[in-house]
């Protein structure tokens, strides 16, 4: 090669090494289109926004420590739960889901790497550089400040003049066609790369609701654009779109927002119950119960995902008609998640269970998702909405589906498949000291909050009179905000530990069920060599036990 | 792949014509549409657009049968209808602009620029795909290959075509019946 070429290194053998710094150069990594170190990548990266997010919001939660506080100007405190809430759910949740699937998909249906190995290089790249640019707002003068759900007018160019929203519309756009591409490889994916003998109905749950997911930002993702780009319009060229002082309208930009906005929550939760799917039958040993429900509950959510959206609107005055229809439909969704909760339940009952960490974090998520479900069906009845909505009820909801659920789910499938990644173990006594400290602070920090909202305090004001029982309550949720951030700070510990100086794992620590723990830990740069047939959906354990294959039972968990 | 693509673009412009339809109930929209937009010229402009995707069809046909020659006429053909296609739309746009109607003019001059800017942007990304393959057509890149590209492209002009008959069935033939 001559000389003025860059030299790219092709990856040897097994993967180059956990940490940025490989072996082989950060250039490796850079070019890489392997699907194993882009969806490693994707987990680092939403590590690092974790910490960044996580950080703004402490700050956040100082300033509401004591009533009549002032360490924050009311700009600085908008413009950091902005960009706290647009973090962590586009920046933390959404490439933490797709690092797992981005990892783990192809080696869980038998392929050696996704469908369009490039295009996934590109998914993630676009999602990188989109965080880079909304962060970038800071040193152009000012971050984007009206919320992560940017409502009209406030997301006009009155209200907001600094050039913060703008970078939120192209740090979004550029994010969102790179999860809209890596979805589009994930179908193919699934749908061409399995392996021949397994059959739609044989694959694992967690590939399963990756396909549904996929499918949920295809049809969602184009109504987030679409609104991004209009208002980039009014912002950058006039238009009158958005701002109901010129002929535009503000509600609209609440309607598209939340066309996307709602699928969105379910597009952060479906990949997490096929986490859980995964984690509750091998660490109960018992087979998932009501594999087929599964997936119909799935389905269902996913379509009923588009009829909901505007139970979020309830307070803008649509009529009384417009708010039954979505007020029944809202209701209805609870029942398949419902459904869900029960398959994990009954999944455990009966079964030789043990208390791994990922396991905790799964029990944890029973409890802590049914409050969080609770409490967004009780925004399904019109009237409780309108006392409640925008107040830190809501806060509380929210953080309860988005930590309880996703986040849990993430910790499941982290301390889950942490050695099949890494190919060393966690410390297991500090992993549960991390779990403790994480569920306490959670609990503390957003169980008061319910009371908070319920006593009328309402969310993104800067500051609040010292009204009785506010302070004392704010308080403890400060506190609990700081024992959170320390547990994620041992959790960052203990995995750079387990890297460093864990004990190697074994190819199957947790004798597990599905395809990918039949390569070793970590897995060789080609997946596997050869896959024995899939005959029911847990071939694995057939494979490890052929005297009591599930095949071998008719009409059973899977045929 | 591209079907999937097609479906989430579908999406997009779904999200484009409510925004249209939801303004086109305004005040004065109707009259400032029926005053500016000329269904006659646009209507023969779109006619050139509809029959690229029957010009594309032939070439696909040909590309199946194995006749290069043939393809290569067929794609030199869509490409000179889109491009009319776009000459079109370009004339449209400076009249309007002429006018003083423009995206900052009103609702009106918004929600039209928007949505069949974006299905222009779509007709102009379609076109430098054509040109590419017909570039690749001509470099012999097809003369024995089963290469899925050709049908995997003319999804996407079809689609881009589809989309403008409901764009023009909507902006400019339905406000003159209602």
């Amino acid at each position: 090669m001559e000389e003025n070429y860059l030299q790219v290194p092709e990856p040897e053998q097994a993967l180059p090494d956990l940490s940025i710094s490989s072996s082989q150069g950060v250039l490796q990594w850079i070019s890489s289109v392997d699907h194993k170190q882009i969806g490693i990548m994707y987990l680092w990266l939403s590590v690092l926004f974790l910490v960044i997010g996580g950080l703004e919001v402490l700050v956040v939660r100082l300033q509401l420590a004591v009533p009549n506080n002032h360490l924050l100007s009311p700009e600085a405190y908008n413009q950091l739960f902005t960009m706290h809430g647009t973090t962590m759910i586009f920046f933390v949740l959404t490439p933490a889901i797709f690092g797992f699937a981005t990892y783990l998909l192809p080696l869980m249906i038998g392929a050696n790497d996704m469908a369009f190995p490039r295009l996934n290089a590109f998914s993630f790249w676009a999602t990188f550089f989109g965080g880079i640019l909304l962060y970038f707002s800071f040193l152009a003068g000012g971050a984007p400040d009206a919320g992560w759900f940017n409502y009209a007018p406030l997301n006009q160019y009155n209200y907001s003049s600094s050039p913060g929203i703008d970078y939120y519309c192209f740090g979004l756009l550029l994010s969102g066609i790179g999860t809209v591409s890596a979805s589009v490889n994930f179908v193919v994916t699934i749908l061409k790369f399995r392996i021949g003998s397994m059959s739609l109905k044989q694959m694992p749950l967690f590939v399963w609701m990756i396909l549904i997911n996929s499918f949920l930002v295809l049809a969602a993702f184009p109504s987030l654009n679409a609104a991004l780009i209009m208002l980039l319009l009014d912002r950058q060229l006039h238009a009158h779109f958005f701002s109901s002082a010129s002929g535009g309208s503000a509600i609209l930009w609440q309607h598209l927002f939340w066309l996307f906005g709602h699928p969105e929550v379910y597009i952060l939760i479906l990949p997490i119950f096929g986490i859980f799917s995964e984690v509750f039958p091998v660490y109960s040993r018992k087979p998932i119960f009501g594999y087929a429900f599964v997936i119909g509950s799935g389905v269902a959510i996913a379509l009923l995902a588009f009829g909901v959206w505007v139970h979020h609107m309830f307070a803008t005055g649509l009529g009384n008609t417009v708010n039954n229809f979505f007020a029944a439909s809202s209701l209805l969704i609870g029942v398949p998640t419902g459904v869900k909760i029960f398959n994990w339940l009954a999944t455990m009952y009966g079964g030789a269970i043990r208390f791994k960490v990922s396991m905790l974090f799964a029990i944890a998520f029973l409890v802590e998702f049914t409050i969080g479900g609770l409490s967004g069906v009780s925004f399904a009845i019109v009237p409780i909405d309108w006392q409640l909505t925008d107040t830190y009820y809501v806060v509380a909801h929210l953080h309860y589906v988005f930590i309880g659920g996703s986040l849990f789910g993430l910790f499941s499938g982290l301390f889950y498949w942490f050695p099949k990644i890494s190919g060393k173990m966690l410390d297991e006594q500090l992993s549960r000291w991390f779990f403790w400290l994480f569920v306490a602070g959670f609990n503390l920090t957003f169980l008061v909050q319910h009371a908070l909202g319920a006593m009328g305090m309402p969310r993104r004001v800067y500051t609040y009179p010292n009204l009785p029982g506010w302070a004392i309550l704010n308080l403890i949720s400060t506190v609990g905000g700081f024992l959170m951030a320390i547990a994620v700070g041992l959790l960052i510990y203990i995995i750079v530990k387990g890297i460093r100086s864990g004990d190697k794992a074994a190819a199957d620590p947790w004798d597990a069920n599905t395809l990918e723990w039949m390569t070793s830990s970590p897995p060789e740069l080609k997946n596997f060599d050869r896959v024995m047939p899939v005959k029911s959906t847990r071939p694995y354990r057939d494979y490890k036990r052929p005297e009591d294959a599930d095949w071998k039972k008719p009409n059973k968990y899977g045929k | 792949m591209m079907k999937l693509v097609i479906g989430t673009e579908a999406m997009f412009f779904v999200s484009l014509i409510m925004a249209f339809v939801y303004f086109s109930f305004g005040t004065g929209f109707k009259t400032q549409l029926l005053h500016h937009l000329d269904i006659k010229t646009t209507g023969v402009f779109s006619i050139m657009l509809f029959s690229s995707s029957f010009t594309y069809w032939r070439a696909e046909v040909n590309y199946r049968k194995n006749d290069i020659k043939r393809l290569k006429f067929w794609l030199i053909f869509t490409l000179i209808l889109g491009i009319i296609f776009l000459l079109g739309q370009a004339r449209e746009y400076s009249k309007l602009l002429h006018e003083n109607v423009s995206i900052s003019s009103s609702s009106f001059g918004t929600s039209f620029f928007t949505l069949t800017g974006f299905h222009g942007l779509h007709v102009f990304i379609g076109l430098i795909v054509i040109g590419i393959i017909t570039c690749l057509a001509f470099a012999g890149d097809y003369n024995n290959s089963a290469s899925s590209i050709i049908s995997t492209v003319g999804m996407y002009w079809h689609f881009v075509d589809i989309v403008w008959a409901f764009v023009f069935l909507l902006v400019y033939v339905t406000p003159h019946f209602i």
